[in-house]
């Protein structure tokens, strides 16, 4: 099992984008790392890039508050799972998600492409 | 010899612009680039209409020789493509049909398919062809087949572009001689204007100003012409008359004869200015 949530400038906190987010933790096997997130300053398809670093880093799970259709579908094909994100520290989501009480997402944006 | 029919925003008045340009042109083509929503027909009524589907190249992968060394995802500036258990995925709406992914395939993998986006029609209207692309809607692309459209036109040509300037209309003022610009005389139309002004200005384009819509002089306007250096050609008063003929789908320029000269006399200072 390997978890993915993503970082906001803090490295503390859950940012509240996922393509874009600054950093992303990692959790595996009981010890966590945060790496920078390759797609943040992307000029455009921010989704596919960071969608395709979640699925070279092989995570199995995603913690995260929303996400895009595009990124969903890679996410589904590479059979990882989504999970909403219900609280503002990322550990606090890891704890809650071990005791097994986060839901997954259900609901995936069609993209903000410069908008948002 | 085309001219292009360009305005920042829409309702300006391109389509009665075009339309009523190749109605008094005589033997011409109209060519409404303007894929997503194309209305030209509504006034030009083209008959013996003939059609055929266009397409885009959309490519597929042969997981059985990707190597999975992830060139064509790197190539992709559009990020088109997300390599996932053993072979990259496309995302057609994404996808700008370049061709990048297949020619940088060391293992010949990757195949491009044709993928049907919309139809593109052929008809006359007297000595007028009318050639009208309508993109299939849910189409995220008009692209391909704005080319198609644009590479069928014949002599004298009116490309009717689509409101804006994003790259729907730079493919379509990048096939033209020349850009008529057709401008409003209010705040929001002058701020549009200067922006595709600015397009054409990048496509080395010669371009002259339809100032449409008009009761009296937009001073902003004619300020910026005038800095600029662009020529007004015409000027089209609110004329209930035209607002008639429009409402019941009918050309101006054969209907009353002083648009009819007036439009004659925009093409010709449209000629002298080449």
């Amino acid at each position: 099992m390997k978890i993915a949530i993503p970082l906001d400038e803090d490295r503390v906190s859950v940012c509240p984008v996922l393509a874009r987010a600054p950093y992303f933790l990692f959790w595996a096997e009981g010890s966590s790392s945060i790496e920078e997130n390759p797609a943040a300053q992307a000029q455009s398809g921010a989704g596919m890039q960071a969608a395709q670093f979640l699925v070279d880093r092989e995570v199995t799970e995603l913690i995260t508050p929303r996400c895009g259709q595009n990124a969903a579908e890679v996410f589904k094909a590479a059979g990882m799972k989504i999970y909403k994100s219900e609280n503002k520290s990322a550990e606090d989501d890891l704890a809650v998600f071990r005791e097994g009480k986060l839901s997954e997402l259900e609901h995936f944006h069609g993209g903000f492409h410069g908008i948002a | 010899m085309k001219i292009a029919c360009l305005s920042g925003k829409g309702g300006a008045g391109k389509t009665f612009t075009a339309v009523n340009l190749a109605a008094s042109a005589g033997k011409c083509c109209y060519v409404d680039c303007d894929v997503e929503e194309p209305n030209g027909r509504l006034f030009l009524k083209p008959e013996r209409v003939e059609s055929r589907s266009v397409s885009t190249l959309l490519p597929e992968f042969d997981a059985g020789l990707c190597s999975g060394c992830k060139k064509c995802v790197d190539f992709c500036r559009f990020h088109a493509l997300v390599y996932v258990k053993g072979k990259p995925m496309v995302f057609s709406e994404v996808c700008h049909s370049c061709g990048g992914c297949a020619l940088v395939c060391p293992e010949k993998a990757v195949v491009e398919k044709p993928r049907p986006i919309g139809i593109l029609e052929a008809g006359r209207h007297g000595d007028v062809r009318v050639i009208t692309g309508v993109l299939n809607p849910g189409e995220a692309s008009g692209i391909t087949l704005i080319k198609e459209a644009v590479k069928s036109a014949r002599g004298l040509s009116i490309l009717d572009c689509p409101p804006g300037s994003a790259c729907p209309v730079m493919e379509s003022a990048s096939a033209a001689d020349y850009c008529l610009l057709v401008a409003e005389p209010t705040a929001f139309g002058l701020h549009n204007f200067k922006m595709v002004h600015e397009l054409v200005h990048l496509l080395g384009k010669p371009c002259g100003v339809l100032i449409n819509k008009q009761d009296a002089p937009y001073e902003p306007l004619e300020r910026f012409c005038e800095e600029q250096g662009i020529p007004v050609l015409a000027r089209i008063p609110f004329d209930p008359e035209v607002a008639e003929c429009i409402a019941s789908g009918e050309i101006a320029a054969e209907k009353l004869p002083r648009y009819r000269e007036l439009f004659q006399g925009l093409l010709e200072k449209i000629g002298g200015s080449l």
